[in-house]
């Protein structure tokens, strides 16, 4: 079993999410026995949808450990707080105006600006209907809620819901199948699923053996020796850091 | 006030493929020359080590390796009626930046273009009659043939080490190979990669059906190679990161392992990085080059005078710079007038999905950027389209490059898009399941073009280019006529469900299909029709020569590089062995 060099795992699938959520002022939190450290983007409102949402789009079930349990919603918190949150490379000059889906995203949002424009104005349609926190919706309501956010392009304080919805499905995918050193796919569940070796590839002597079954397990690219992984704080910005 | 620097012989716009051989070409024949490369300079140590490198994330997803669209991208539009829109993020096509250009990511399928490919529309009407061509289709001829281009071809291919099976040596046809393609002086320089499982499974389909598999030429090497420069390669290891990836290995094919290094010590070559051409200057005639401004890293503007100046940035930047320069008349859609910037054309791709039983194992992941199986028998003029109403055509060919996961994994239609149920069918269907590319020809019409965005501009302040495009009428017969084939093909490789459906319009930017990018400085015979001769010389600026799949007057079935290399290596000997000797044009108008 491979050994985590920072942030640890979190047990329970759906169960007392809110109780997981660290407001990004906290040092550390003890869960489960191990050291967690706080979210560098995510306030505790935004967690408080994030890790019981991507519990939906990627549940723990009889096949195994689904995004939460992969530590997605972390994946997602290191993304929003860096580059790519910030919009690298992202062309952002106006005038702004809608396009066509084949033009593609015409927003002026940043991502970063995007999930916390959204999730604000998820925190206050939920309100505007009663609803006190996604986190408290029964599963079948939250699966409601999301495909209702899907399916419509329902304001949330200027993002269309079915452009955040999209933005979030494809991070938490990227964070279940990504390289754990960005913090997601923890333990490798998403490639161990599918039978994905990971980033240590050499097959020119099993290529032509047909249909062999390949059951290495998988490697990330940041594993050494001891099976430690370490962990990228940040993506940096650039293909490399070379001097021009 | 712009800095000045001394006069060169040669300037270079891009050192990527095109500018790394005609520095090569142009300091062996004496010539002082600089290149001038936008991007960071990068090589195969440090730069593409594993495992780093294997970084689905970083390269696939975040793209590291392409152009920053930050800085510079372009705006699109259907038709010039609609109103183009900054791409705000790279989707269709990837052109890459840096030091050793697109090669460096790129996959390594390295076909030769068909003689009907460079003779497109005379054979068309040979064949079918003058009144065959719809009007609004605009294809042409280049001005060459393939008996032409060959010992450009044999040169790159042999640059290169390319593995693959020859069909055709002289005019004697050789089993195992592309019975289609035209007569090559000689055999591949290495031999055919490993065909992995679902190729072998296509190939034998094929087969059964009547047509003539063979495998996929490619530039992840088979076994070691030295090329003619006495650069070597190492036998590629089926890692599946390969195209939008460095290859750590060696054993791809790029401008790092084949070339760089050698034109890298000459003492009469500089190479400049992070350094933006904004334009080429001309005389007050506007006749000659003077050379060009750029602006380097840290900002400041330099002129740097040259009595040659080689234009070899990727395709769409090609058109991009001579827009900026005004070089040549700018293509009007509504009067058919103007040349820069017409024929832009793309590739019409569509694919046929097989999903297996789980007791077949396809291991997606073991895979190079250019194996696999393909055959030619829907491709160009190899078959009659009398009946069929439209021209061009598509190989067909299960040439899967990777299993990364983020990317790949495959769904039957019908599974929803999140859930335990998409998960159980993305964790049934990941290990079994293969798929044929349809990869097809594009078509020039007069509706298709680039020019000048009138609002966006890039981050030194200039416009951004302007692309009006949508899949032509023509090429979406074609897919659907050769779709249905691949289809075909794919219910006789005996898996459990077959899917899958010919392109369709609109056509749609932010889905990747391919970075074949064509056309917009095409070469040809005709300055009315062509911004280039035939040895790709401007028509209107005789000390320019532009290179590029920005030549080709449409695009063909095939993958571009192979042309792109032989176009390159054509130009380079016209320029030493001709223009050198009598500076002027070429090819008097």
């Amino acid at each position: 079993m491979e050994r985590v060099s920072r942030r640890a795992f979190l047990r329970g699938a759906g169960a007392a999410a809110a109780a997981i959520v660290t407001p990004a002022c906290n040092r550390t939190e003890q869960t489960a026995g191990r050291q967690r450290a706080p979210y560098a983007f995510l306030n505790a409102d935004e967690a408080a949808f994030i890790e019981p949402a991507v519990a939906r789009l990627i549940p723990a079930d009889t096949l195994g450990p689904g995004a939460l349990e992969a530590d997605v919603p972390a994946f997602i918190d290191l993304q929003l707080a860096g580059a790519w949150g910030a919009g690298e490379r992202l062309y952002r000059s106006g005038p702004w105006q809608a396009g066509t889906a084949e033009q593609g995203y015409q927003l002026a949002f940043t991502p970063a600006e995007l999930f916390r424009t959204a999730l604000r104005g998820i925190g206050d349609d939920l309100r505007k209907s009663g609803r006190n926190g996604f986190a408290k919706l029964n599963v079948q309501d939250q699966d409601a809620y999301l495909k209702s956010l899907e399916s419509e392009s329902r304001d949330l304080a200027g993002v269309p819901s079915n452009i955040f919805f999209q933005s979030l499905l494809e991070v938490t995918v990227e964070g279940f199948f990504s390289d754990p050193v960005y913090g997601g796919n923890k333990d490798m569940v998403g490639w161990k699923l599918i039978g994905f070796p990971g980033a240590y590839a050499n097959y020119y002597e099993l290529v032509d053996q047909h249909g062999i079954a390949f059951k290495r397990a998988p490697m990330s690219l940041g594993q050494d020796a001891s099976g430690t992984i370490h962990m990228h704080p940040v993506e940096p910005a650039q293909a490399n850091g070379k001097a021009k | 006030m712009a800095e000045r620097k001394d006069a060169v012989d040669a300037v270079l716009i891009g050192v990527g493929m095109v500018g790394t051989i005609l520095g090569r070409e142009l300091t062996r024949a004496g010539l002082k020359v600089v290149g001038l490369e936008r991007g960071e300079p990068r090589y195969t140590v440090p730069d593409f080590q594993g495992p780093h490198m294997h970084d689905e994330l970083r390269y696939s997803v975040h793209k590291a390796l392409m152009q920053d669209t930050a800085k510079e991208t372009l705006t699109f539009r259907h038709k010039a009626s609609d109103t183009a829109l900054p791409t705000r993020r790279l989707g269709s096509f990837l052109p890459g930046t840096g030091l050793g250009g697109s090669l460096v990511h790129w996959n390594g399928q390295t076909y030769r273009f068909q003689d009907t490919d460079f003779r497109m529309r005379s054979r068309t009407v040979e064949r079918y009659g003058k009144n065959f061509l719809g009007e609004d289709v605009t294809i042409q001829d280049w001005g060459v043939t393939a008996a032409d281009m060959e010992p450009y071809y044999d040169r790159f291919e042999y640059l290169l080490g390319v593995s693959g099976k020859a069909g055709n040596i002289k005019g004697r046809k050789i089993a195992g190979g592309n019975p289609f393609e035209d007569p090559r002086s000689r055999e591949y320089p290495t031999r055919p990669q490993k065909e992995p499982y679902g190729s072998a499974l296509f190939r034998k389909a094929a087969e059964g059906l009547g047509y003539h598999p063979f495998p996929q030429p490619s530039s992840n090497l088979s076994e070691p190679y030295q090329n003619p420069e006495g650069l070597s390669l190492k036998t590629c290891t089926f890692c599946g990161f390969c195209e939008r990836y460095g290859c750590e290995h060696y054993a791809k094919a790029t401008m790092q392992t084949t070339l760089l290094p050698l034109l890298l010590q000459q003492k009469s070559f500089e190479l400049r990085t992070g350094c933006k051409v904004l334009r080429i200057n001309v005389d007050s005639a506007r006749k000659t080059a003077t050379g060009v401004t750029y602006v380097n890293g840290s900002g400041q503007e330099i002129e740097q005078p040259a009595s040659l100046v080689i234009l070899g940035a990727f395709a769409l930047n090609n058109v991009h710079l001579m827009l900026l320069s005004r070089i040549g008349e700018p293509y009007d859609p509504s009067s058919g007038k103007g040349v820069v910037g017409r024929n832009y054309a793309y590739q019409t791709t569509s694919s046929a999905t097989v999903f297996f039983d789980e007791s077949v194992n396809i291991n997606p992941f073991m895979r190079s950027g250019a194996c696999g199986t393909v055959m030619a028998d829907f491709v160009s003029d190899n078959f009659d389209h009398g009946p069929l109403g439209f021209v061009g055509g598509a190989y067909v060919g299960e040439v899967m490059s990777h299993g990364r996961p983020i990317e790949y994994h495959p769904t039957p239609p019908g599974t929803p898009g999140w859930g335990s149920a998409w998960k159980e069918a993305v964790a049934r269907h990941y290990n079994h399941t293969s798929s044929l590319n349809v990869h097809g020809s594009s078509v020039a019409t007069r509706y298709n073009y680039l020019d000048l965005d009138p609002t966006y501009k890039d981050a030194w302040g200039l416009p951004l280019m302007r692309m009006t495009f949508d899949f032509p009428e023509n090429d979406l017969k074609m897919s659907a006529y050769v779709t249905q084939k691949a289809l075909e093909i794919a219910q006789a490789m005996s898996g459990r469900q077959v899917v899958g459906s010919p392109r369709k319009a609109p056509y749609n930017i932010t889905q990747y299909q391919t970075t074949h990018n064509t056309g917009g400085t095409i070469m040809g015979t005709d300055p009315a029709t062509s911004v280039v001769n035939r040895y790709l010389q401007s028509w209107d600026v005789a000390n320019l020569f532009v290179i590029g799949a920005s030549n080709f007057p449409q695009n063909a079935s095939y993958n571009p590089t192979d042309t792109v290399g032989a176009l390159a290596y054509w130009a380079a000997d016209a320029i030493v062995n001709r223009y050198l000797k009598a500076p002027g044009s070429l090819m008097p108008a």
